[in-house]
């Protein structure tokens, strides 16, 4: 057990699976994000559900928090280990030649996802654990339509949330796709697999900045 | 043509290394790489200067001996090739040509250009090998009906001739692609099959111990081999190596 934590393929596997699962997490909470602009009122419905239910709460919230922090605690592991692995850099690097920005600066656009996580979370987590567990407010199943749309009022925050998707988009356009193959999964199918990768790390992010911007441009 | 070469000179592993500016002329676009480096060293050794070390043997392209990290890629800009068979055609009168070794912690600098791949070897004697019976009673291995694109992949992998330019190419100087050609090659052939669990964790725990980065799925590795070496390769050994460690 003790070789498996510190093998760099089980490491990899292990990171795969959890970007994996922050993905569908990501198209969950897309699909939530949408309802904002089409049906407010489903959106209510769904938000107080995701937020008083006792499975999402005690049991998938959890998991979904041990799942972020272990993706980028991870990432921070394995770039450590990787930069210590080359102790004397090259004069002359021509990364373009063999491979994309995306796949050589994981761990940048991994970190502005991780800044931005630091904004989401105080723009909506903290406010809600403070709604719910410190003023303890009655529940108010209409309440999260209007808090939401509220938050892209400013100009700032809309810029800064519209920036960090774009970085999700570029991590995603190589991690989704590079998941599959640290599974162990290279075969026949996978043409199409990574056009479906490709095409999913494109038009959630974009939907992402379109709710965003949506929100803001209502809000003028 | 007249070129001007940037070269990295280190005396031995204990000292520090830095770049030195060659200027050299009368270099025929026919030349192999290795044999322009041959006049320079020539015009170094009548100067009583020492020559540039650099590796190479059978400059055929199929030992893999030879490295060398040209401008910026290894084994220079052209795809599918070793230094060795790199020639001056590919580049221009008055280029200048930055020459480093292969940079990676397991593949210390000996000396100049020259590094030591040791590390390759001890991951292949890991497990990168099959137990036969030579006592006499050997089956033929063309007896043992193999289904043709196993056969095919497997040749694919073996045709890896250790060279480490996928080392050197990866941003995290990764040997993913070397150790899953040696693992392949013999996880796709029913001979294999007998040490399969222990060869992949064997020689994965080596490439680990000797320091080698992790892969990150650039792909560069794969664009940089002058073999070709798939990166399916690596999802195989990923595969073998936690089917193998789920069996314990």
């Amino acid at each position: 057990m003790g070789g498996l934590i510190k093998s760099s393929v089980a490491k990899k596997f292990a990171m795969a699976l959890s970007g994996l699962f922050l993905v569908l997490f990501l198209a969950q909470h897309f699909t939530i994000n949408l309802t904002s602009v089409i049906a407010p009122d489903v959106f209510n419905e769904l938000s107080h559900f995701m937020g008083t239910n006792f499975l999402v709460q005690a049991i998938l919230q959890p998991v979904l928090i041990f799942g972020v922090v272990f993706h980028f605690i991870m990432g921070f592991v394995l770039e450590i280990h990787n930069r210590k692995a080359r102790a004397v850099n090259y004069v002359n690097y021509n990364g373009s030649a063999n491979s994309s920005w995306m796949s050589r600066n994981m761990i940048y656009s991994g970190a502005v996802i991780l800044a931005f996580l630091a904004l989401h979370f105080y723009d909506f987590w903290v406010p809600e654990l403070i709604h719910k567990y410190v003023q303890s407010h009655p529940e108010d199943p209409a309440r999260y339509y209007t808090e939401t749309v509220a938050k892209f009022e400013s100009p700032v925050r809309t810029g800064l949330y519209v920036i960090s998707f774009i970085f999700l988009m570029l991590h995603l356009l190589h991690g989704f796709a590079s998941s599959f193959q640290s599974v162990g999964w290279n075969n026949k199918y996978s043409k199409g697999i990574q056009g479906f990768t490709k095409a999913y790390a494109i038009i959630i992010p974009l939907g992402f900045i379109f709710i965003a911007l949506y929100h803001y441009i209502n809000n003028l | 043509m007249k070129l001007t070469l940037k070269i990295w000179r280190q005396e031995n592993a204990n000292v520090k290394g830095k770049m030195v500016t060659y200027p050299i002329d009368g270099i025929e676009g026919d030349m192999s790489f290795l044999e322009m480096l041959d006049v320079l060293n020539e015009e170094l050794i009548n100067k009583g200067d020492q020559p540039v070390e650099f590796d190479h043997d059978c400059r055929e392209g199929i030992c893999g001996a030879c490295s060398l990290q040209i401008n910026g890629e290894p084994h220079g800009p052209d795809k599918l090739v070793t230094t060795c068979q790199l020639h001056m055609r590919s580049f221009k009168d008055g280029d200048t040509i930055v020459i480093e070794p292969f940079r990676a912690k397991a593949f210390p600098v000996v000396k100049d250009l020259i590094v030591d791949r040791g590390s390759f070897d001890r991951i292949q004697q890991a497990g990168g090998y099959v137990s036969v019976n030579t006592s006499g009673n050997t089956i033929d291995a063309n007896s043992i009906p193999v289904n043709k694109h196993d056969a095919d992949d497997s040749f694919a992998a073996a045709t890896c001739i250790g060279c480490g330019a996928c080392v050197a190419a990866c941003k995290n100087a990764s040997a993913m692609l070397f150790t899953s050609a040696k693992v392949s090659q013999y996880a796709l052939l029913p001979q294999g099959q007998v040490e399969a669990t222990e060869r992949v964790q064997n020689m994965v725990r080596q490439m680990d111990i000797e320091g080698f980065g992790n892969c990150s799925n650039t792909g560069a590795c794969e664009i940089e081999c002058p073999k070709g070496i798939s990166l399916e390769n690596i999802a195989r050994m990923n595969r073998e190596y936690m089917s193998a460690t789920s069996k314990g």
